[in-house]
């Protein structure tokens, strides 16, 4: 994902904000900023590791994908789905209108 | 300056030249599985809202996704279809974004490594022809909900219904050149997800949908930059769409201005393509690998067990048909479009005259069911009584036009025609005894023409022929009527 020489600024911040939806306060921006380059050098550690004869690796468990038959088990819960809606109407969730 | 003549389909002709189209496709086929993708909720069609939602599907913290066996089947025998590469080995990852119909705030969906990678397909075009159309990948995702905008002026109505519907997306390479090509595209994989069974292929209930990646460019010149529509759900507007935004790109591009790459929707209204106007952040999203997922693995034999259970796909039914009942490929491949079809097809045509039995199913049969607003599935007539209605034709018992009348009747009573022929008594009559009295009453009631042939007229011989068909209320043999007046009128 990235190297030891990825600096993060605050236009990436603001980016990846943007991309959140979160609403960062200018104020922390600054240190939000240098708390993300001590993550990502910490972890950019792991590239000083040579790794060219080792395979991918997406489980150290040694566990395959579960998987399920095809058959309905769930549903028909309108009143848990809708419960923590702030607003719904005739089983619809309502939101502020979203259009394109 | 324009050319004259007519132009190929996909090129337009410009004030700078003639310019060629070059087309991708990407479908987004629902597979008809019973549950959703990674939930236990039902996939299907049209419940009251919210109703077939889990509490994974509605994003509940701690949910975890558990995938459906028998989509993944449906992936591999479309993969296998498409004469496909199929990936042992493939991964889910999600795909970012905010959408109020997306409660993950994420699609899973496999975007470096696919459970399906390269194919290709032959699609038939109207013109007979044929050509090969190369495919990019196959992945599996998830579908989106539904918003509704048109209930409230201020507010949008959401169904997550559709949340988590499994998905097969099919990526087509820019291979196709014209929209007819995509309109045949279309058709061919819907029909292919039809015999595979992995899809119902529904359009208008949106169970295969289209967007189109459309640029122009000067023969052999390198690809332009292209424009994306969105979300078509029938071929004729695919067709439209695409038609449409080529000529404005080439609009754009001969008045000096440059293409915006961006995502367009399609008007059905006006026929024009239009912007979305999207956010210049909406491409940005961040795929990583779904850490609730191990990545999907299974075996080569597994892949084999599964090819074992594949129908007979329409390129080699198409061949068979035409080896086996010698009909043209073309009727050929309208016959194999759906798995009906043939099905009827083979059981009319069995030890008939396969061209004749092909004519009455597509011209006559269709054209009535369509008139009816029936499909073949509830046709009143029988793949045997069409078979045997082509077997009193092929025999001579009645003449091709008298057919047409026992068809009618066919298709109201369900009758045999055999029946229908006998109680109506309208076999054909080709007794030279009978043919000769009906000819010597038209000769004697019509004197004057007579002579008047015999003095050079030769264009009343036609009249003659209509005179005796008329007495014989359609039923002489034109054929013996023919020869038998020629040897009277000499």
């Amino acid at each position: 994902m990235s190297n030891k020489n990825t600096i993060v600024d605050i236009p990436t911040v603001n980016k990846i904000a943007r991309l959140s939806r979160l609403d960062i306060p200018e104020a922390s921006k600054q240190s939000l900023t240098n708390d993300l380059n001590n993550i990502l050098g910490f972890v950019a550690q792991l590239e000083e590791v040579d790794t060219s004869d080792v395979k991918p690796l997406a489980s150290v468990t040694g566990h395959r994908l579960p998987l399920r038959s095809d058959e309905v088990t769930d549903g028909n819960i309108e009143d848990l789905v809708l419960k923590n809606a702030p607003e719904s109407s005739s089983g619809f969730f309502v939101v502020p209108k979203v259009i394109e | 300056m324009s050319e004259t003549g007519i132009l190929k389909p996909g090129h337009i002709n410009g004030e700078t030249g003639t310019w060629e189209m070059v087309i991708g496709l990407e479908i987004h086929a629902q597979i008809s599985s019973k549950s959703k993708l990674f939930s236990g909720a039902s996939a299907s069609f049209g419940a009251e809202a919210n109703s077939n939602v889990s509490l994974v599907d509605a994003a509940m913290p701690g949910m975890l996704p558990v995938i459906n066996e028998f989509c993944i089947e449906q992936a591999v025998k479309t993969g296998l279809a498409l004469n496909a590469k199929i990936n042992n080995v493939s991964v889910f990852d999600r795909k970012n974004y905010f959408y109020a119909d997306l409660p993950q705030g994420y699609q899973i969906s496999q975007f470096t490594k696919p459970i399906v990678g390269e194919g290709e397909i032959i699609i038939d075009l109207d013109n007979g022809k044929q050509t090969t159309i190369g495919i990019e990948r196959l992945h599996l995702e998830q579908d989106a909900g539904k918003s509704l905008h048109d209930q409230h002026p201020s507010k949008s109505f959401i169904d997550l219904n559709r949340t988590g519907v499994a998905l097969m997306e099919i990526v087509s390479k820019p291979d196709i050149r014209s929209p007819q090509e995509a309109g045949a595209y279309v058709k061919k994989i819907r029909s292919i997800l039809r015999y595979v069974g992995a899809c119902d292929g529904n359009m208008e209930e949106g169970s295969l949908r289209a967007d189109c990646n459309v640029s122009v460019r000067k023969s052999g010149e390198e690809f332009g930059t292209r424009c994306e529509i969105k979300n078509l759900n029938s071929i004729r507007f695919i067709i439209q769409a695409i038609q449409s935004e080529a000529e404005r790109q080439v609009d754009i591009l001969e008045s000096g201005g440059k293409i915006n790459q961006e995502t367009r929707l399609f008007d059905t209204s006006t026929g024009e393509t239009r912007s979305m106007r999207s956010k210049e952040d909406a491409h940005d999203y961040r795929y990583f690998p779904d850490p609730d997922l191990l990545p999907l693995e299974f075996s080569d034999s597994w892949v084999q067990e599964i090819k074992k259970t594949l129908p007979e796909l329409p390129d080699s039914l198409k061949k068979r048909l035409v080896n086996d009942f010698e009909i043209t490929p073309y009727d050929a491949s309208i016959l194999v479009e759906e798995k009906d079809y043939v099905d009827f097809y083979q059981k009319a045509a069995k030890g008939q005259d396969g061209k004749l039995t092909a004519n009455w199913m597509i011209t006559e049969l269709f054209g009535a069911l369509k008139k009816e607003n029936l499909t073949l599935s509830n046709s009143p007539i029988s793949p045997e009584n069409l078979g045997k209605l082509v077997s009193l034709i092929s025999k001579g018992t009645i003449s091709g036009k008298i057919a047409k009348d026992v068809f009618v009747e066919m298709m109201t009573s369900k009758n045999s025609p055999s029946d229908i022929v006998k109680d109506k008594g309208l076999e054909q009559v080709s007794d030279d005894t009978e043919i000769l009295k009906l000819i010597d009453k038209v000769i004697s009631e019509n004197k004057d023409k007579v002579n008047d042939y015999l003095g050079g007229k030769d264009k009343l011989f036609g009249f003659f022929v209509g005179q005796v068909m008329k007495l014989s209320q359609g039923k002489a043999n034109p054929g013996i009527v023919n020869n038998l007046l020629k040897e009277k009128l000499k």
